[in-house]
């Protein structure tokens, strides 16, 4: 932030003080700030899913509770896959930054191939959920569960469908500015839904299991 | 498939029967709203109009406009809710001695929901967010906000949002739940019908508004103010908007997820709020109430520098402590987040639970108050000019500090216990609503007007709805305080009680005088525009202004400053006059500028189908409908020129005409 | 003309580019990623082996190697440090986490006390007490 720290030019020539700039101005791109603000707000959105899980995660109703429903191994794989996912992101981003197109784009789609398999692997376990009879109506705890999870797997779908979109946009415009500004975006996207899903598999799964 | 099936899958419930022809009130109001909507329509096209509309304004990405729409909608609105107002004012005022009054329970209760919820959502925010649009760049020196794009889609998601309410009288109902649809009357067993789902899809649709207008104006506040305008010398008005954006991008995202839960509970059956497996229907007031306090300090903060700004230009002195404003501001926006349970202290949450809240409210009358002995110190010994907003500013000085008063003693909770749902609680939230924000939405727009287009507003119709306004007020709300102390509940259709009537008829009366308020200030606008010669205003500065806005033309060119302005002060403009900065009137650059865009309107126009559609259920056009929206935003990223440059020659014979219109006017 | 003017001008223009590409450094990545996994193994080790039989601790380990996982996350893959957008996007974390802690901290403490005051008996299972509310 260079205006933060600008003070006023009392050092300047005492009687011609400026008071209009005789340059462009350009103001600095709010992009990536406007997009920080963003996913802070998005992070809210998750709280209160986390806060509904918070009160409402032990309640029930005589049904499954989550130490009958969870699977941790499947969890756990699910976790890997959403974190290798990340390092092939940064994989990605590092390719960016030394502007090789064909190498960015590989680790963008490797990137999108972890993130089918953990949307797959979710929707594995909640079909078997709901085969089971422990779908999202049968009590508020459930209700909570799928919508906490789902919630982020649909984040995730669409972070799957972005990254589609930017590789047709990174190949047919290149690296420029704009589309560097785009991957950096998508990078803070997806890496805030691994924080995210630290907070799920640790209160939601891990934390679900316990007596 | 047979018919009937196709007809579910394209109409879901909706049927003719949904078109209530058999009330007479609506089927008036839409006989009216037709014939108002016709002949706007026939006098569009006659003066062919459409083309320079949808250019100039609907696909605008200028901030200027962008504000001006979103006023002239929230100003619109407001009659829509004012007329609600009436009613029910003119209900409980007759509905005595077996008397039913005119308006059935069922559409009594559906009138004070959608009071509720377009007065704050639809008037309130839309006004303020207009205000903040059109000032905040201006103040701070800027050429437009951070996401111009956004910004006319934000816009256009409000209005979609405010459109489905509207719907909602004409087809089918809205809901009859209050205007926080508490479950588990909001849930799917009290309120099978689509009142509740009008309800949840307007919000959702204008809330997508109002969270990216938020984010846009805080990346704007942050990144785009002039060079030399660090934190402490911005404008207060600014300092204001940038903690209302930040309450706002922090307080929408619960309001979003709560009203998930419960459409999930009406939609997919989960059970979150209902009252059986486990539900639990206190968690959703708990969390409705998590964003609805940070949304009272949404709509009054910014309005607060409204009052910052006027008292200090009107008194012809600097702002009394500027930087104790600009703490108390900042101290409020964190501090209104730790106070949502005194909404609900009689849920039951005991003692340790309610003195904690109970004392974080009287704790937020801190800042509150110093803030009001800043505007009297600003006041005090200052050269005051009573126009019409610095006559809002003080009929809100005194109006708020009555309001914030019954609040303190709402905040005790052994009287909370007393005065809770009662017409006490109306009579405050009114007296803070009208005596701070309205009141000073009309100071704001007083004050502003002759910046957006070049003529002062009337004086004396202003003065004449300030009036109204006031006294209205006051004779409309104090016989509730009167009420309340009584023990009378709030949302009662009728009264057995005969002696309490005349309590009412004073209140009607209240509302009358408030009814002449608003027709003074449209009288005023019509005046004014019919008088804009004699009222024009030339300097671009009528009131001695402090601030940067007052530094370019009225209205201000498109790209707003010809030369970025440079800092030094506070009081940017008034140092600038007080040192003779002058105009700069040569070596005129090209102006990087955004390029209007019609992606905004097709997307909320996708997105009001959709909400329409979810309302009845029409599965299929709800699923195109998303698919367009879906399609449309991606288009949209695949336009990578989105901007353009304003030649140098243009920009000089603006800056060239406007200093021939100042030399002829000295 | 003034100098300082022109200073900030400058001062744009060279960050036009830079602001985009910061500090990811492919050791950084693999550092963050490598305390990623043993800080995700250890909590579910510690679940899925049963090796701390006492809820309320297991819980606040739990929690805790989660918090430490995050600020991994927010270091190496997120790119966090006080001074990336001037400061503002640390200020805005900062903000966002202490609304986060108060609205999760805030409901579950509300609620708990709402359940015990107005549903007695309550212990897990809230299904029969809901019916009986006022």
């Amino acid at each position: 932030m260079s205006d933060m720290h600008a003070t006023p030019s009392a050092a300047l020539a005492e009687n011609q003080t400026q008071f209009w700039m005789t340059k462009d101005h350009h103001p600095e791109n709010g992009t990536l700030l406007g997009f920080w603000i963003y996913l802070m707000s998005d992070c809210l959105i998750f709280a209160s899913l986390f806060a509904v899980y918070g009160v409402l995660g032990r309640s029930y109703a005589g049904g499954p509770s989550g130490a009958d429903l969870f699977e941790l191994p499947l969890v756990a794989l699910n976790t890997t896959m959403l974190l290798l996912s990340s390092i092939t992101y940064g994989f990605a981003v590092l390719e960016m930054q030394k502007n090789r197109r064909g190498t960015m784009m590989a680790w963008l789609i490797i990137t999108g191939l972890f993130g089918l398999a953990f949307l797959g692997i979710e929707m594995y376990e909640f079909a078997h959920l709901i085969h089971e009879g422990a779908g999202p109506q049968r009590s508020a705890f459930l209700s909570s569960f799928f919508t906490l999870v789902g919630t982020h797997g649909l984040h995730v779908t669409f972070g799957i469908v972005w990254l589609v979109t930017l590789l047709v946009q990174v190949g047919k415009h290149g690296l420029t500015g704009a589309n560097k500004r785009r991957i950096m975006c998508l990078s803070m996207f997806w890496h805030f839904l691994d924080v995210v899903w630290i907070g799920v598999f640790t209160f939601v799964y891990l934390m679900g299991v316990l007596p | 498939m047979n018919t009937p099936d196709l007809a579910k899958l394209i109409f879901g419930r909706l049927t003719l029967e949904a078109i209530p022809y058999h009330e007479p009130i609506l089927l008036a109001t839409f006989a009216g709203v037709a014939i108002g909507g016709i002949a706007l329509l026939a006098v569009i096209t006659k003066y062919k109009l459409w083309g320079y509309l949808w250019k100039e304004w609907f696909t605008s990405i200028d901030h200027k406009k962008i504000g001006i729409m979103y006023m002239v909608f929230g100003i619109v609105m407001l009659l829509r809710g004012f007329a609600d107002a009436l009613m029910m004012r003119a209900q409980q005022a007759i509905a005595f001695n077996g008397n039913p009054g005119f308006l059935p329970p069922h559409h009594y209760d559906q009138i004070f929901t959608a009071h509720g919820v377009i007065m704050i959502f639809f008037v309130a925010m839309p006004l303020v967010t207009g205000l903040m649009n059109y000032v905040v760049p201006l103040q701070i020196g800027a050429r437009d906000v951070a996401f111009p794009f956004l910004n006319n889609f934000s816009f256009w998601m409000t209005v979609a949002g405010g459109l489905l309410v509207m719907a909602s009288l004409f087809v089918g109902e809205f809901a009859r739940t209050g205007w926080l649809a508490y479950p588990p009357l909001s849930g799917l067993a009290q309120s099978p019908d689509v009142g509740v789902d009008y309800y949840i899809w307007s919000l959702q649709v204008a809330g997508v508004g109002t969270t990216l207008s938020g984010i846009n104006l805080i990346a704007t506040i942050v990144k785009m103010r002039a060079p030399g305008m660090t934190m402490m010398k911005m404008p207060v008005f600014t300092w204001t908007s940038l903690c209302t954006n930040v309450l706002i991008v922090a307080a929408f995202p619960v309001l979003t997820a709560v009203l998930v839960l419960l459409a999930l509970d009406r939609y997919a059956g989960t059970n979150f709020f209902t009252n059986d497996f486990g539900g639990n229907a206190m968690m959703y007031v708990n969390l409705i109430w998590i964003w609805g306090h940070p949304e009272v300090y949404i709509l009054v903060l910014p309005v607060f520098g409204v009052f910052s700004e006027v008292v200090s230009t009107f008194s012809q002195k600097r702002l009394f402590g500027y930087a104790s404003m600009v703490y108390a501001t900042v101290v409020i926006t964190v501090l209104s987040y730790l106070v949502w349970l005194h909404h609900f202290f009689t849920m039951g949450s005991g003692a340790s639970v309610n003195s904690f809240f109970g004392i974080t409210t009287m704790i937020i009358s801190i800042p509150t108050g110093a803030k009001i002995f800043n505007w009297l110190f600003t006041m005090y010994r200052g050269r005051i000019n009573f126009d019409v907003p610095m006559l809002w500013t003080v009929g809100f000085m005194v109006t708020f500090v009555i309001g914030g008063m019954t609040g303190v003693m709402l905040a005790v909770p052994p009287a909370d216990f007393l005065l809770h749902n009662s017409l006490f609680l109306i009579a405050h939230f009114h007296n803070v609503i009208i005596g701070g924000v309205i009141f000073g939405l009309f100071a704001g727009i007083n004050y502003w007007f002759p910046k957006a287009f070049g003529f002062r507003l009337d004086a004396f119709w202003g003065k004449c709805s300030f009036w109204f306004w006031l006294v209205g007020f006051y004779v409309a709300f104090m016989p509730l305080y009167v009420l309340g102390f009584m023990g009378v509940t709030r949302r009662m259709n009728h009264f057995e009680d005969p002696s309490l009537q005349i309590w009412f008829q004073i209140a009607a009366l209240g509302a009358v005088l408030i009814a002449l308020g608003i027709g003074s200030f449209l009288v005023q606008i019509y005046v004014s525009i019919k008088n804009r010669d004699k009222l024009r205003d030339v300097t671009g500065d009528p009131w001695h202004g402090r601030t940067l806005e007052w530094a370019t033309s009225s209205p201000p060119p498109e790209y707003n400053f010809a030369f970025t302005p440079v800092i030094h002060e506070a009081d940017a403009w008034w140092d600038m006059k007080e040192r003779n900065a002058g105009r700069r009137t040569e070596g005129y650059l090209p102006i990087h500028m955004p390029k209007n865009t019609a992606a905004g309107f097709v997307i909320a126009a996708f997105a009001f189908v959709f909400g329409f559609a979810m309302i009845w259920h029409m599965f299929l056009i709800a699923g195109l409908s998303f698919l367009g929206i879906l399609v449309s935003a991606i288009t949209h990223t695949f336009n990578y020129k989105r901007d353009y440059y304003i030649d140098a020659g243009v920009v000089e014979r603006t800056e060239t005409a406007r200093t021939e219109e100042l030399a002829a006017h000295v | 003309m003034s100098a300082h003017a022109e200073s900030h001008d400058h001062h744009d223009h060279d960050h036009h580019d830079d602001e985009v590409v910061s500090h990811s450094t492919l050791g950084g990545y693999l550092l963050g990623f490598f305390l990623a996994v043993v800080l995700t193994a250890i909590p579910f080790w510690l679940v899925m082996g049963k090796v701390i039989p006492d809820t309320r601790t297991i819980s606040v380990v739990l929690l805790s190697f989660a918090a430490i996982q995050i600020v991994v996350h927010m270091i190496y893959f997120l790119h966090m440090d006080t001074k990336s957008q001037g400061g503002w996007n640390m200020l805005a974390l900062i903000f966002t986490l202490i609304l986060v802690v108060i609205t999760l901290s805030g409901s579950i403490w509300v609620m708990f006390h709402m359940n015990a005051n107005m549903m007695p008996g309550m212990s897990h299972d809230m299904s029969q007490q809901v019916k009986n509310l006022p």
